[in-house]
């Protein structure tokens, strides 16, 4: 047996994942992927003098991942599976970075977040891909912004106007994430907070990524109730970062009309959601069996009139921004990611559905609130500026519609489940769909049923790689506008 | 000429508040209260009373820059002719001196802009002076069709007499109204041309090349900056007011004018979009097309070709 099959959310027991050898290992990644499976993980756990790979593959119209692995001794190196599999280009960095375990023949192998041993993070020391001639030039951004936004570092090798290319370094905010969790096990608090906080404006993607995944090791059985109000939370965090996004991408090309109309409605959207809860961005709701604040008759009535309102109005917008040809001028054709692109670099979430590229979790691996209710996936061909901005407002409607049908089952019951105690030497993935994308978290336990190991991934570790693709060939003052289109998490990235 | 000057003295004066109004308009038009109108007045104060930060690398042309910048300014200032009031300064062929005026206040700070060596600042730099080509030919092209209609080479009496000219002088009125206003709006990096508001270094024109300066020498750009928007604004009310009124009413027509002029600025920032930088040039273009045809027709009426 080459993979064992398991689904989103269902623990597998560590002895039922087959163990091959890294050749077999790679050959099976590269044939899974070529039968049309999408690489979801790569990654490494330590056991005592060696690192065991894992690798995680979905069938996503079947609804199933497979997951394999293989045993390395430290400082070993394998054949690279990039040059094969462009979507694994960075795991494999991450792997190198993390174990010491070289990917050979790996084309682009740098440091990733904190530096890898032997070869220092500072800038000096990090060589960026550069362009001779006499009239290009090297634009560098960052790490310090000009605005309130997170650190990274843009190199840009320009003509003119014109970008060549664009290489994006990033950990500078590299703050160990994955290892506080497995620190902080016994503390069932401070995990909940610490997930909430992985990247502060996906506050219910990440926190439910997690608790969902711990409860599924626990067996907990969550109440619909609890699952409602969560999903009702998700979806208004989709709508409220979407139309900060419309506003910010308006903001981006001078647009006053769409900055402060869209703007204006965000805020009462994160103002429905501290209606719930008591905070904009959702923090304090999730708890792990449940949730912590119920939704009450008055509420649940209070945030049917608000969307109902909300829906004439984003509409009303939307119709005036994308109609508007000043603004046509600058999203259309500008930043395109091709479908085969963004299939072979692995993109997930709108920016992949707005090339094209049919993933979404809820619609593919259905988690919570969405094992009753399914939702359809939204695609669009374009792949620009225009794509992206115009599925946020296709999924702002969409996810006003699963809201609508969500309260419509909010069943009587309890609110939160007390967690049992966790499955020993077991491995669970949880897939969610933040507004961003695939939010990816793997638990293994221990025998003693303790949480050893944590991996995270965040959607912009997939699609970071995107947007360097998609500011080639463009204009340089385009770049901001293509960035705002993707709106990357750097943290997500650090983690 | 004492008139002259006490108007530009007041010119000098209000200038800062129309740069208020623009903001003011976008807000009105955004739904928010807004900054006061003579925000820009307290800006320019605090600024004046603020130390300086001067980089390292720089050398004493980005010191003097801002300085020879208001100073050329001032001086393009007094060669302009103000409704009924005539110039402080005027000869046979003022208008060349006064581009050139405009002319060297870019120039130097473009030069201070490439003296800090930083690439944003190269960028706008370069962007700079790509535009500042067209718009300089077009508002020549605009100045020489109205010394072809009025057969006079200086400011003054080509304003003078532009007004007393025969039947066709509307139209080519509208044509030079349109072509000043968007001089107007590439000259004072506003939207569609440049985005006065973002922080975003890459797509800046006019705000990535001052990013070095702070304290006084800020304070002197923005004021140059706003002076040669109400300048142009200026030279629009010239051609519009019939030199015929009365001094009270002249007056009044003029700042009408110019009040208009700001707030259609604002009014055009709050409901397009800034243009895609490749495609600025075609905008740019549509000030050179205009004043080539007012320039065609007044070549057309005098040799006889149309009556």
């Amino acid at each position: 047996m080459n993979w064992v099959e398991m689904r989103n959310l269902k623990p597998v027991p560590l002895g039922e994942i087959p163990v091959h050898s890294i050749e077999e290992l790679r050959r099976h990644v590269i044939e899974s992927v070529g039968a049309g499976n999408r690489l979801v993980h790569f990654f490494g756990d330590r056991t005592d003098s060696g690192v065991t790979v894992y690798a995680v593959l979905a069938d996503d119209n079947a609804s199933r991942l497979y997951i394999a692995s293989s045993y390395l001794q430290d400082k070993k190196s394998f054949d690279s599976v990039t040059p094969e599999i462009p979507a694994a280009h960075l795991f494999e960095r991450e792997l190198y970075e993390e174990f010491g375990i070289e990917p050979a023949g790996h084309p682009w192998l740098k440091p990733l977040r904190k530096g890898i041993p032997g070869i220092d993070l500072s800038e000096d020391q990090y060589q960026f891909f550069g362009m001779k001639g006499d009239e290009v030039h090297e634009v560098g951004v960052g790490p310090i912004h000009a605005g309130v936004i997170e650190p990274g570092h843009f190199r840009f090798s320009c003509h003119g106007e014109k970008v060549y290319q664009l290489e994006i370094k990033l950990g500078f905010q590299h703050r160990g994430v994955e290892g506080l969790f497995v620190r902080n096990v016994s503390h069932p608090i401070y995990l909940e907070k610490l997930a909430e906080s992985v990247v502060g404006d996906t506050v219910i993607g990440h926190a439910g990524g997690f608790i969902r995944a711990f409860e599924s090791l626990a067996g907990t059985a969550v109440p619909r109730r609890a699952k409602v109000i969560r999903t009702v939370a998700l979806e208004l965090e989709r709508i409220a970062v979407h139309l900060g996004d419309l506003s910010a991408l308006s903001g981006d090309v001078a647009y006053l009309t769409g900055n402060s109309v869209f703007g204006a409605l965000r805020t009462k959207v994160i103002n429905t959601t501290m209606a719930i809860c008591g905070n904009r961005f959702g923090r304090g709701l999730m708890k792990l069996g449940g949730v912590d604040f119920d939704i009450t008759a008055g509420l649940h009535d209070q945030i049917l009139s608000t969307i109902d309102k909300l829906e004439d109005d984003v509409a009303l917008a939307s119709e005036v921004l994308f109609s508007s040809a000043s603004v046509l001028e600058r999203f259309e054709k500008t930043g395109v990611v091709s479908r085969k692109t963004a299939a072979a670099i692995g993109m997930v979430g709108p920016a992949a559905r707005s090339s094209g590229v049919p993933v979404d979790v809820r619609s593919d691996h259905p988690f919570g609130g969405f094992e009753f209710l399914p939702v359809h996936k939204l695609t669009l061909p374009g792949g620009d500026v225009f794509a992206r901005a115009y599925i946020r407002f296709i999924e702002i409607q969409q996810s006003i519609k699963i809201i609508r049908e969500q309260l419509g089952g909010l069943a009587e019951g309890k609110i939160r489940q007390t967690t049992g105690s966790l499955r020993p030497d077991s491995l669970v993935i949880s897939l969610t769909e933040g507004w961003r994308g695939e939010i990816a978290y793997v638990l293994i336990t221990d025998s003693e049923a303790k949480i050893r190991r944590v991996k995270i991934k965040d959607p912009s570790f997939n699609n970071w790689f995107a947007l360097s693709l998609a500011v080639r060939g463009e204009g340089i003052s385009d770049f901001p506008l293509c960035n705002k289109s993707f709106n990357l998490s750097y943290c997500g990235f650090d983690l | 000429m004492m008139a002259a000057a006490i108007a530009e003295i007041v010119v000098l004066i209000s200038t800062l508040f129309f740069v208020g109004l623009i903001a003011k308009v976008k807000s009105v038009w955004a739904g928010r209260k807004g900054s006061p109108v003579l925000q820009p007045y307290y800006d320019f104060f605090k600024l004046l009373g603020k130390g300086e930060v001067i980089s390292t690398t720089t050398s004493p042309v980005f010191k003097i820059a801002p300085s020879i910048g208001i100073a050329a300014t001032f001086f393009a200032l007094m060669i302009m002719p103000i409704p009924v009031f005539g110039s402080v300064i005027h000869f046979e062929g003022d208008f060349v001196l006064f581009a050139y005026l405009l002319g060297l206040s870019k120039f130097l700070m473009v030069l201070g802009a490439l003296d800090t060596g930083s690439s944003f600042e190269g960028m706008g730099a370069s962007r700079e002076v790509t535009y500042s080509t067209i718009v300089e030919t077009a508002f020549f092209i605009v100045i020489g069709s109205l010394a072809l209609l009025t057969r006079h080479f200086s400011f003054e009496t080509i304003f003078a007499s532009v007004n007393l000219a025969s039947g066709f002088s509307p139209l080519v009125k509208i044509l030079l109204v349109v072509s000043l206003f968007i001089m107007l709006l590439a000259e004072g990096s506003r939207v569609p041309v440049d985005d006065p508001n973002t922080h975003l270094e890459l797509t800046m024109i006019h705000e990535v090349m001052v990013l070095d300066y702070s304290g006084p020498d800020l304070a002197f750009i923005q004021y140059t900056a706003s002076l040669k928007m109400t300048i142009i604004s200026i030279l629009i009310a010239d051609l519009l007011v019939p030199p015929s009124f009365s001094l009270v009413a002249a007056c009044a027509l003029s700042a009408a004018i110019v009040t208009i002029v700001f707030v259609s600025v604002g009014v055009v920032e709050s409901l397009i979009a800034r243009s895609r930088i490749s495609h600025i040039p075609q905008f740019l273009f549509l000030m050179t097309t205009l004043s080539l045809t007012s320039f065609a027709i007044v070549a057309f009426f005098l040799f006889g070709v149309i009556r």
